[in-house]
């Protein structure tokens, strides 16, 4: 993995990062890169309550704050941010809001990286609208003054679109922290720690190698 | 929250007629619905801070529970509830869980607005 300057990680949902790059920046954090996360919601429309329920429609995005900064803490990250938009509304916002957003944070923090989802190839509403605008943003620059974008996809059809990932992290190294990060979203994750933990325990070849292999697209534009 | 019990919610359903409400209304059957199954059509509404309203309001059925508020000019209801809370801020939170507790359905009634 290349050393960055600073790498600059934009998800609209709390646990958005623990699935996809939880190993890439913990591996960022132990080579002494600054990371910063822009997380645009607290996950308020999350649909497990539990039941009997653990949360409320009005206490979950409390709770989910909490996890989020559980998580950022696992993965060793220092610059958390929480920008207050709300879970599924994200497409709804202005367009130009948003774009103006990630523009400022890049002019702010000057990454060499900046890690999203890939436009067209991430499924939920929220990862699309925000992915629309990052690119937006990143397109704006001069193509030489452009940072690294390297995005997460996982549609059913984005291999068949778009090719294998030409990036492929191995973060066996920090293994333990990406499995911390996924456990800190427990609102969120409770039931597939149980599935993990049976998986780690037979040494399944096909999870061990999901988990362990952190796979991204560079953007194409 | 805890199981419905329809007593407690008609008091307060009753409680909040006929004065000014703000109210949470929203289905859902999730993001990832087509993802995980394309034959699935996904669909679902949400309003939050309507202000509204109404005369009087019912809670009916054995559960989970159907829940109507008749406005002066229209009507708002809900089906599949069957747990709620009255939390500290003086509100009625509503909710249908599924059978792995997953929100289906949610509908909430407050004096002064939602966050």
């Amino acid at each position: 993995m290349e050393k960055e300057r600073h790498v600059l990680v934009i998800f609209p949902h709390p646990d958005d990062e623990a699935f996809s790059v939880s190993g890439t920046l913990a591996l960022h954090r132990e080579a002494g890169t600054p990371v910063t996360y822009l997380c645009l919601t607290l996950g308020e429309m999350g649909r497990n309550l539990g039941n009997p329920p653990f949360a409320t429609r009005e206490s979950l995005p409390k709770i989910r704050q909490k996890e989020l900064i559980d998580a950022a803490n696992a993965i060793g990250i220092q610059d958390l941010r929480m920008l207050g938009l709300r879970d599924k509304t994200i497409e709804f916002e202005d367009d130009e809001k948003l774009t103006s957003l990630f523009t400022d944070a890049i002019i702010e923090l000057n990454p060499s990286l900046i890690i999203t989802f890939y436009p067209g190839y991430s499924v939920h509403p929220d990862h699309e609208a925000t992915a629309r605008a990052v690119v937006r943003a990143v397109e704006r620059m001069e193509e030489k003054e452009r940072p690294k974008l390297h995005c997460v996809a996982f549609s059913n059809n984005c291999i068949d679109e778009l090719g294998h990932p030409d990036i492929i992290h191995d973060i066996s190294a920090v293994e333990e922290k990406k499995v911390a990060a996924f456990t800190a979203h427990r609102s969120q994750t409770q039931a597939m720690v149980i599935e993990w933990k049976k998986k780690f325990e037979n040494q399944d070849a096909d999870f061990l190698d999901w988990i362990r292999k952190e796979r991204l697209w560079t953007y194409k534009f | 929250m805890k199981p419905i019990d329809r007593t407690e919610v008609q008091n307060a359903i009753d409680s909040f007629a006929g004065q000014d409400v703000y109210l949470h209304l929203e289905t859902t059957n999730g993001a990832y619905a087509t993802h995980v199954d394309e034959a699935f059509f996904s669909a679902g509404a949400y309003i939050r801070n309507a202000l509204i309203q109404y005369e009087h309001g019912k809670i009916v059925g054995d559960g989970p529970y159907r829940i109507g508020l008749k406005l002066n000019i229209g009507w708002v209801y809900a089906e599949g509830v069957n747990h709620f809370e009255m939390d500290e801020q003086g509100r009625l939170l509503l909710a249908g869980l599924d059978f792995s507790g997953k929100l289906a359905v949610s509908m909430q009634l407050s004096p002064t607005p939602f966050e």
